[in-house]
């Protein structure tokens, strides 16, 4: 008897939790009318969804945009913070350390605190409408380096000593022993990035003010606050902008679990 | 001693490569968050209308006070963060459990579904949480063929409903999120804690809140800290909730749904900007911050 209802607990939070993607997936196929009506079935329509989409909006370029951003803020990201964590963690000193807790106390202050010193910065920079100004902002990021930290303390140091008594240089240590044995970390990191990046809103609210800059995630928004939306239209969009992380999330599943929980157990 | 001397050149060299692999990342950090800041501290004590700048020390933090739209974004946010992060993490701290029973059946399906929500973008989710609970949307229609309702609920048309509606999006779209942090920390409790205790005759429920709940408090405490900072930054749900979202002239009905950030947005952008006091209130923010922060330290003991 318990047993069911615990399995009744599970499938209800399973419903739950799938079924506004298979909801999406089906409005994508179906007029605005049904879409509001809550139609479950499949319609005739996706065809002619995604054409409105990618002729009356510029869904092509805003999807361009958005992997632009994403991508190089991943590199970016990756690069800087990784590198950054292994400073912290493999040459330890007592004044880094009070520059690392300055970074872990930054990560309490909400970004609103920050948002309109940054936006006149950006605009004094002549970088508004750029999108640098996403990438920029958001390569030292300081979870990222943190959890870059947290992997890298059990990394076995006597490879590092192995190697630089085989003379090797610090640098190329980093680059060519330490990078590809992680792999896991930057997997995980990686689909964090790019989900912050694709996914973020406020900030490219702000910052890009053309049409022709933005993303998709600000496609979107605009599309649903029209005077009369094209429901069908936005969940073709929906699914579009979802695919990706979805996709990256299930192909890189298993390193970000584990880097998730890597970084928590410390 | 001779190698005394090697020794510290090699420390020094060490030190060195130190610093020179945290330099990029701490020009970026310094230029675009700590300078920000600081520098919004400076702004909050400033009155900006236009382009001319006067110094007004507190009298922004006193003028908050008497400022009825700050009350009301406070009151809103307030709410939501009371009401939904318990709601959401006592959720995920229950799944969690359940699913650490490896007796469980397609443990793996029920975790990757439940987490599936964690990768939707934020705005995607709000837009199609706003479809669904339209007064002649999908769940309004379920609800009344089940006969649950006779009435259509005015989910987004009603201030309190509005309300309800941002939790349940809330707590769908994370739940599942803080449920994988908890699982990877019930991994860590070895199971002779529990068969010692199911020996003592401790059902399941009293091991739950005496073995489970002690043990995972440190990350309770953490999730709920990392939970209540997002509450507070509530801003992407309420914006594309409400009718006409970044040019709507109310956030919700009657404003129910402005918060602190959709406030500080609306000082900066929708009005005649006024950065000084908008740089204010987001300081109020910090403050709200720190403060909850040191309480659920307090509460939880000097454990970490």
């Amino acid at each position: 008897m318990k047993r069911i209802l615990v399995y009744a607990f599970l499938i209800s939070a399973f419903v739950i939790s799938v079924f506004p993607f298979y909801w999406m997936v089906v409005g994508m196929t179906n007029s605005a009318v049904d879409v509001i009506k809550g139609k479950m079935t499949f319609g005739g329509q996706l065809f002619n969804n995604l054409k409105i989409l990618f002729s009356s909006y510029d869904m092509a370029g805003v999807l361009l945009n958005s992997l632009k951003i994403s991508g190089l803020t991943v590199i970016g990201t990756l690069i800087v913070a990784s590198m950054a964590a292994y400073g912290f963690e493999m040459y330890s000193s007592a004044s880094r350390e009070k520059v690392y807790s300055i970074l872990l106390l930054s990560m309490m202050v909400p970004f609103a605190a920050l948002m309109i010193p940054l936006f006149r910065l950006i605009v004094k920079l002549g970088l508004l409408n750029k999108h640098s100004a996403l990438i920029l902002t958001s390569i030292a990021s300081v979870f990222i380096i943190f959890f870059f930290r947290q992997s890298f303390k059990s990394f076995p140091k006597e490879i590092i000593q192995a190697a630089r008594v085989d003379g090797a240089g610090e640098f190329s240590i980093f680059f060519f022993i330490v990078i590809p044995s992680m792999k896991s970390t930057y997997a995980a990191a990686a689909i964090y990035s790019f989900m912050t990046s694709w996914n973020a809103y406020l900030w490219p609210l702000i910052v890009l003010q053309n049409d022709k800059q933005k993303t998709v995630t600000l496609l979107i928004s605009s599309m649903s606050s029209a005077y009369f939306p094209e429901y069908g239209v936005i969940m073709a969009a929906i699914v579009i902008a979802t695919l990706p992380i979805i996709t990256v999330f299930f192909t890189l599943q298993k390193h970000f679990v584990q880097g998730m929980l890597g970084s928590v157990k410390q | 001693m001779a190698g005394g001397a090697a020794s510290g050149s090699f420390a020094k060299s060490q030190d060195r490569y130190g610093w020179l692999f945290v330099t990029l990342a701490l020009i970026l950090f310094g230029v675009f968050l700590l300078y920000p800041i600081v520098y919004s501290f400076y702004l909050s004590t400033m009155s900006s209308k236009g382009v001319t700048q006067n110094f007004v020390g507190l009298d922004n933090y006193i003028k908050l006070f008497k400022d009825p739209m700050f009350i009301l974004a406070l009151k809103n946010t307030i709410v939501f963060f009371v009401i939904q992060v318990p709601i959401m993490l006592f959720l995920a701290l229950i799944l969690a459990t359940v699913l650490n029973d490896k007796t469980i059946k397609f443990r793996g399906l029920f975790r990757t579904a439940i987490f599936l929500p964690a990768v939707t973008s934020l705005v995607a989710y709000t837009i199609l949480f706003k479809m669904m609970f339209a007064l002649d949307g999908f769940i309004n229609t379920a609800l009344m063929n089940l006969h649950i309702i006779k009435e259509p609920i005015p989910w987004l048309l009603d201030p309190v409903w509005a309300k309800v509606t941002v939790i349940i999006a809330l707590t769908w779209r994370w739940t599942g999120y803080n449920m994988v942090f908890y699982l990877s920390a019930l991994q860590n409790i070895p199971e002779e804690i529990y068969e010692a205790a199911e020996i003592d005759g401790a059902g399941k429920i009293r091991r739950f809140f005496q073995i489970t709940i002690p043990a995972l408090k440190p990350l309770i405490v953490f999730t709920s800290i990392m939970s209540t900072i997002g509450t507070l930054q509530l801003f992407d749900e309420p914006m594309n909730l409400s009718q006409g979202g970044v040019t709507a002239s109310t956030i919700g009905p009657g404003n129910s749904l402005l918060t602190l950030s959709v406030y500080i947005y609306n000082l900066c952008f929708k009005y005649m900007p006024n950065f000084g006091y908008a740089a204010t209130v987001s300081y109020i923010i910090v403050f709200i911050v720190a403060i909850l922060t040191v309480i659920q330290f307090k509460v939880a003991g000097d454990r970490n």
